[in-house]
């Protein structure tokens, strides 16, 4: 490692010391002989330089700034107005749903309401029918019981006068049977 | 000579011209001048050629080095700085072009003579004067005299105003200048050790390889300094352009 270092520094010297020596007409940068030469010709390729800055490039890099800003700024107020556009669709919209709800249950209560009646309507009918009916069946059952009573006295003499008969050998007067029947029964 | 680290600032005539006994030779400084300027001017040209809304990579390269002068220049100078726009990125592009370049093996590096950058300086300068006086006439001397200084200061405080404006142009051209010289001849001594090691046998090729790592460590750093440099010089001009348009701060 020290055998390498030594190298270096006499690296050194070597790439330092020669130049002075073979050159000794001192150090380029400070020759003033280039002088004017450099100056010349700076001035006429910076000059040159500037020249093509000034009317091609930066106007035209100007330009293609300038057309994106204005691009950009265009879209941003197509997406505003866009967006504006959208919103009122969207309020449109809310507005017409809720027109629509609106009516829907409208037809909704209506219709409710007319099948309530209509089957209000079938049922009063169908109890008077059913009363109808009721008040026919009644009145026959009444007929009927009637009829049976009357055929139940009826047999009760037969039957009365037939053991009246035969207990006492001789048939009750007809008066005198349907009266004790009638008391019997009752 | 390999390890000569001077030998690439060597100023070579390519085609003499005398002009009065004036050496106006076109030299290998002159064509690297016109390198730069052919290969800045080309890439900003051809890049934007598109003119694309949306850019290619090319062209983003060229509108990030304008919109990156420009908020330089609109932050230092404000709005109406703007009109030294073309100047201020002329000079950004063509120092960073001139210092890139110079990377390259080798390719002769303009900025690496003094009186390169301090012909730019001078540019900047006289244009920060000339300007402040058409555009304030003497009140442009209100420069030396900062406001909200004691009476009894002026006198002590405005000579060092004076100075400091005076030496403006040589910090401006001496930093650039310093920077590639010394990087440069960093780099050069670094490789010529690479190159003396490697002679010297097996021990000595081992030897190379920490100067070689240095140096491509430096290759790296010079590249940041390329573009630092170029990025102080405008800065400075900005600041400087500013007193020529406001010139009582």
């Amino acid at each position: 490692m020290a055998s390498q270092t030594h190298s270096n520094t006499e690296g050194t010297h070597e790439a330092i010391d020669v130049p002075a020596g073979e050159h000794g007409a001192g150090f380029p940068p400070f020759d003033s002989n280039t002088f004017a030469s450099q100056i010349l010709w700076l001035a006429i390729f910076f000059g040159l330089f500037y020249w093509i800055m000034k009317n091609v490039a930066v106007p035209r890099l100007a330009g293609i700034l300038e057309d994106r800003k204005d691009r950009i700024a265009g879209d941003l107020a197509e997406a505003n107005r866009l967006k504006q556009e959208t919103d009122a669709a969207i309020a449109a919209y809310e507005q017409a749903l809720a027109e629509a709800r609106n009516k829907a249950h409208g037809i909704a209560a209506e219709t409710r309401a007319k099948l309530k009646a209509e089957n209000e309507a079938r049922r009063e009918k169908a109890e008077a029918d059913l009363a109808v009916k009721l008040a026919a069946a009644e009145s026959n059952i009444a007929d009927i019981k009637a009829k049976a009573l009357s055929q139940v006295g009826e047999i009760a003499g037969e039957t009365t006068s037939a053991l009246v008969e035969a207990l006492v050998g001789k048939a009750p007067k007809e008066a005198d049977l349907s009266k004790a029947v009638k008391a019997a029964m009752n | 000579m390999a390890n000569d680290p001077i030998h690439q600032f060597q100023i070579q005539k390519l085609f003499p011209i005398e002009v009065g006994g004036v050496d106006f030779s076109f030299t290998n400084s002159s064509l690297f001048m016109a390198l730069t300027v052919a290969a800045a001017s080309a890439f900003l040209i051809f890049s934007t050629s598109g003119r694309g809304l949306v850019p290619s990579r090319m062209q983003s390269v060229s509108e990030m080095a304008y919109e990156f002068v420009a908020g330089m220049l609109r932050s230092s100078a404000g709005t109406e700085g703007m009109r030294f726009f073309p100047m201020v990125f002329s000079l950004f592009m063509f120092v960073l072009v001139a210092n890139l370049f110079g990377m390259f093996p080798y390719f002769f590096t303009i900025t690496s003579h003094i009186i390169v950058t301090f012909a730019l300086a001078m540019l900047v300068i006289l244009t920060v004067t000339i300007y402040g006086l058409m555009r304030h006439g003497l009140h442009f001397f209100s420069l030396f005299v900062p406001s909200g200084v004691p009476a009894a200061l002026i006198p002590i405080v405005a000579p060092i105003e004076i100075i400091s404006f005076l030496s403006r142009p040589v910090s401006l051209s001496v930093r650039l200048f310093a920077n590639m010289l010394a990087g440069h001849i960093t780099l050069k001594v670094f490789a010529g050790f690479v190159v003396s090691l490697s002679a010297m046998g097996a021990v000595g090729i081992f030897g190379a390889v920490l100067p070689l790592g240095m140096t491509v460590a430096l290759t790296a750093l010079e590249f940041l300094v390329a573009f630092l440099q170029a990025y102080v010089f405008t800065v400075l001009t900005c600041m400087y352009l500013n007193d020529a348009l406001h010139p009582s701060h």
